[in-house]
């Protein structure tokens, strides 16, 4: 019966304080939801033009060009020599520029703002082995090469794969996949069936 | 058939070509037409070129819904390339809000049975992307199935698709625990990763997984020891760091299962001083490392020792040459400035020279870093710092800035003279930025200092001649003039210098104050009242004062109007009682808070009281009341009244930033319960305090009551406290 009483979880609906009863007592008294998470990651030109986008959270479409713009216009005003980290709404934005293209993350509250900055420096990596030597043009052009190296990278906003190679191997494969079956789909004339062309 | 569209690349240079907006416009709508005349027409093999040129039209901000039903089909088709970018498409097009996205829940079904990973890839990472709850209930089995039985490549996608799941279904948790716990054992750091994530996530979602959990605190200590010592791996290798991304993982993981908890937090113990000890600072991945390595020490039960060395690595962080790292350093130092203090303390010098750096989020931390450093002890010495800072901080800090000066000035003040000098060089250097409350603080604090009333007003005098544009002071100046005015006419003043003045300059300021475009509407009310203050402390000019009075009768501002009109009357009809009426002010007393602020909550956010419950003082807690008001009076709630055990709740205000909750438990049934404990819960934006309880039995029939109390340390600053209030 006390154990019963003692377990018993009673939640006062109050707009900021809950008191739980039970359980093992805590001296130092708080405990709080850790929050990880990457939202998004944005890639835009010094001219802010945007050159990938993704969403790792629900959002409308308007939602999204209204935080894309706002977030491009904040980072944009940063001085060359300022901190890689600042807060934005209840967010931290994590950028870092490299040549002409600015990278920037926006995580949650509890998340480690260096280790997203070699999250970032990974990403970077991964384009420039690719496509040797990565500019900005690369990444306008073959901008669906960039979602599917970073989609080999980041899998719901977390890493999915610490080891480079391993990431560069999947995406030769899964290149290689395409080929093949693009291979296999082009019709070829009668001639060339019979080796006349 | 010709071939009416560009392909991808040609399409890109054109748009890139267009001169103007409405020139790629055009681009873009003709391209538009033709992808759309293509998804209507049957299969032509160059489906996946049209969609990615959606794609990219869509990227530039143009409306492509139109192609959401096409990645859908895509989606099913059964060539590799047309699946890529119908997934890619999905997850730019469609998110759970749409309905299409219900359409992909089979495709994505079959792709994850797919005999060829690289299509089971594309499945589990669109899931993991935009999944929504619906599509998660049905497809949690199929990834827990992966999670057990697939190749190492699948295994580690299908613990971060598992964890989305979790995110979006909680009760799903349970589902995957099992699979969790085995997948750590794994030697493939892909999927040892994607387990520690995955199992982070469980944990922080549910108690009890936590407490099952805990077990395999010596396993990651042993795949941390191998990451930490092992030698050079090159597959994983960040310049020196052998897979950071894990260790950190790991090192977070071991923080929330060493939370609260001893035997845990001892086991992880060793570990963590060898990784804060052996890890390099010289690369930015290495203080990533330790970083999140000092983060698990404060937050577990560590050894005093353990915690001394963290302190001083954020210490090491602060003298960094890197920016990132001096603001990280002190982000973590502000989380422990209420628990270590005299640590904190030992960096004060370089926290108060980090409010000169450049850059504003750097100021933003040094300012929070320093206000809650400030003790009786430094407070001289801090004050100057702050105020200098003030004068140069960047606007959108001002106001928490001077808002910090005047609570540490009321906490620490060293004397009287000292607080109402601080108080007036912030009224005059930042004026504009001050809270409402901070007119009748000082007012009222000057009141009660009546040695210094002809310091006071000298001193406000002098402001006044300076500077008419800070509405603050100007109002408290003008009140000092109204009030003490005769001791400005006395030509004498002990703590400062006297000024000689007649009668006709001190109405003569009070008159430009009056007359000024600058002063706001409430001011030029000061500046009258004290005009007709001075009637009764000056000699000579009394009729001036009838004269202004009785021009401002007719005044267009209605309260001016008012005020004049009566003051008239005051003149003509009172003049009796005038002098009654005009003496000098008594000492004020400070009401509670809660009647100085009106602001309104929403009805959702009002205190729910139990029906039948006295409600204490009812005629107080109003419907509309802001949150000090109701926690300023002690108000007893009962809150649990079961099986015998009554808890009730009471709450007093102890300072502007501190609330004081007592809870009460008292047991009325036959038998002592023992083992009585309590947790708490508070939002990120609330410190909480808890002081140990006065026991945890309670013995029969009531006759002893147990004690917790609650101080609650909440930040400084008002506008973070509540979310009620802001």
């Amino acid at each position: 019966m006390f154990a019963l009483v003692a377990n018993q979880k009673v939640v006062i609906d109050w707009p900021c304080f809950w008191v739980v009863l039970g359980g093992s007592f805590l001296p130092r008294g708080v405990y709080t939801v850790l929050l990880f998470k990457m939202q998004f990651m944005l890639l835009f030109s010094r001219q802010g033009k945007l050159r990938l986008q993704k969403w790792y959270v629900p959002l409308s479409d308007k939602e999204k060009k209204k935080i894309t713009r706002e977030l491009v216009q904040t980072v944009l005003a940063r001085k060359p020599k300022m901190c890689s980290f600042l807060e934005w709404r209840d967010l931290k934005i994590v950028y870092k520029r490299y040549a002409s293209l600015y990278f920037c993350c926006a995580i949650e509250d509890q998340d480690n703002e260096l280790i997203t900055l070699e999250i970032i420096h990974r990403y970077v990596e991964l384009l420039d082995k690719y496509f040797g030597s990565v500019c900005e043009l690369d990444i306008i052009f073959n901008f669906e090469k960039a979602y599917f190296i970073l989609d080999e990278f980041l899998l719901g906003g977390e890493a999915q794969e610490t080891s480079k190679k391993n990431v560069l191997k999947a995406i030769e494969q899964a290149d290689l996949l395409q080929e093949d079956a693009k291979e296999a789909e082009t019709p070829r004339s009668v001639l060339e069936e019979i080796g006349l062309t | 058939m010709t071939v009416t569209f560009l392909p991808l690349q040609e399409m890109i240079r054109a748009i890139r070509s267009a001169r103007t907006q409405c020139e790629e416009r055009g681009v873009i709508q003709r391209e538009c037409a033709a992808i759309r005349a293509q998804f209507r027409q049957a299969d032509n093999g160059g489906r996946s070129h049209n969609l990615a040129k959606l794609l990219y039209v869509h990227m530039l901000g143009y409306p492509a819904h139109f192609g959401q039903m096409e990645c859908v089909r895509m989606i099913a088709s059964p060539r590799y390339s047309e699946k890529r970018v119908g997934y890619l498409g999905a997850m730019m097009l469609l998110d759970e809000k749409q309905d299409a996205s219900l359409l992909i829940t089979n495709s994505i079904k079959n792709d994850l049975s797919n005999s060829n990973q690289y299509i089971q890839s594309l499945a589990l990472c669109t899931l993991a992307c935009m999944g929504s709850a619906e599509m998660c209930r049905d497809l949690a089995p199929e990834i827990d199935r992966l999670l057990r039985a697939s190749n190492s490549y699948i295994k580690k996608k299908a613990a971060l698709c598992a964890v989305h799941i979790v995110r979006k279904v909680h009760d799903l948790g349970e589902l995957f625990t099992k699979a969790a716990r085995s997948l750590l054992t794994e030697k493939n750091h892909g999927v040892v990763h994607g387990a520690v994530v995955l199992i982070t996530e469980l944990c922080e979602r549910n108690s009890e997984t936590l407490e099952r959990f805990r077990k395999t605190v010596p396993d990651l200590v042993q795949i941390m020891k191998g990451l930490v010592i092992s030698g050079y791996s090159p597959d994983h290798d960040v310049a020196g760091i052998s897979d950071p991304f894990l260790q950190v993982r790991i090192l977070r993981l071991l923080r929330i299962l060493g939370r609260n908890n001893e035997a845990a937090s001892d086991a992880m113990n060793d570990l963590l001083a060898q990784v804060a000890t052996n890890t390099d600072s010289t690369k930015t991945v290495g203080n990533a490392v330790l970083y999140e390595t000092v983060l698990t020490v404060l937050d577990i039960k560590s050894e005093s020792g353990l915690r001394v060395l963290a302190v001083n690595i954020l210490g090491r962080f602060l003298l960094n040459n890197d920016r990132n790292i001096r603001y990280i350093a002190m982000t973590s130092l502000q989380k422990i400035v209420g628990t270590d203090h005299n640590a904190v303390q030992r960096h004060r010098g370089t926290i108060v020279d980090c409010l000169k750096d450049q850059d504003a989020s750097v100021k933003r931390r040094a300012l929070e870093l320093s206000l809650a450093l400030v003790s009786a002890s430094n407070i001289r010495s801090m004050m100057k710092e702050l105020l200098s800072f003030l004068s140069s901080c960047p606007p959108e800090l001002r106001s928490q800035t001077a808002s910090g000066i005047f609570n540490a000035a009321e906490r620490y003040a060293p004397s009287q003279r000292w607080h109402i000098d601080t108080i007036l060089h912030v009224l005059t250097t930042a004026g504009g930025d001050v809270r409402d409350e901070t007119v009748p603080n000082l007012i009222q604090l000057i009141t009660n200092t009546s040695e210094l009333h002809c310091y006071t007003v000298h001193k406000l005098y002098r402001a006044l001649l300076s500077d008419i544009s800070q509405q603050p002071l100007v109002q408290v100046a003008c009140w000092c003039i109204g009030e003490y005015g005769d001791l400005l006419l006395t030509g004498e003043c002990q703590e400062t210098e006297p000024v000689q003045v007649t009668e006709d300059y001190v109405l003569d300021v009070l008159e430009t104050v009056l007359q000024s475009h600058m002063s706001s509407p409430s001011t030029r009310g000061f500046a009258l009242t004290a005009t007709m203050k001075l009637s009764t402390r000056i000699t000579e000019n009394v009729d001036r004062i009838r004269s202004i009075v009785s021009i401002y009768g007719s005044c267009i501002d209605v309260e001016l109007q008012q005020r004049a009109v009566e003051y008239n009357a005051l003149f003509k009809k009172y003049d009796h009682m005038r002098a009654a009426v005009l003496e000098r002010m008594p000492v004020i007393e400070k009401n509670s808070q809660g009647h100085t602020n009106g602001e309104t909550i929403k009805e959702s956010q009002t205190v729910k009281v139990k029906p039948g419950e006295p409600q204490q003082p009812a005629n107080q807690v109003q419907a509309n009341a802001a949150f000090y008001t109701v926690f300023s009076i002690v108000a007893t709630v009962t809150v649990y009244e079961k099986d015998g055990v009554t808890v009730t709740l009471s709450c007093e205000k102890q300072s502007d930033s501190g609330l004081t909750v007592t809870l009460t438990a008292s047991n009325s049934t036959e038998s002592d319960i023992r083992g009585f404990t309590l947790q708490a819960a508070v939002p990120k934006s609330v410190q909480l305090h808890m002081k140990a309880p006065s026991g945890d039995s309670l013995p029969a029939r009531g006759t002893a009551k147990l004690v917790f109390t609650f101080a609650d340390m909440s930040e400084v600053y008002e506008t973070k406290v509540s979310p009620v209030t802001s």
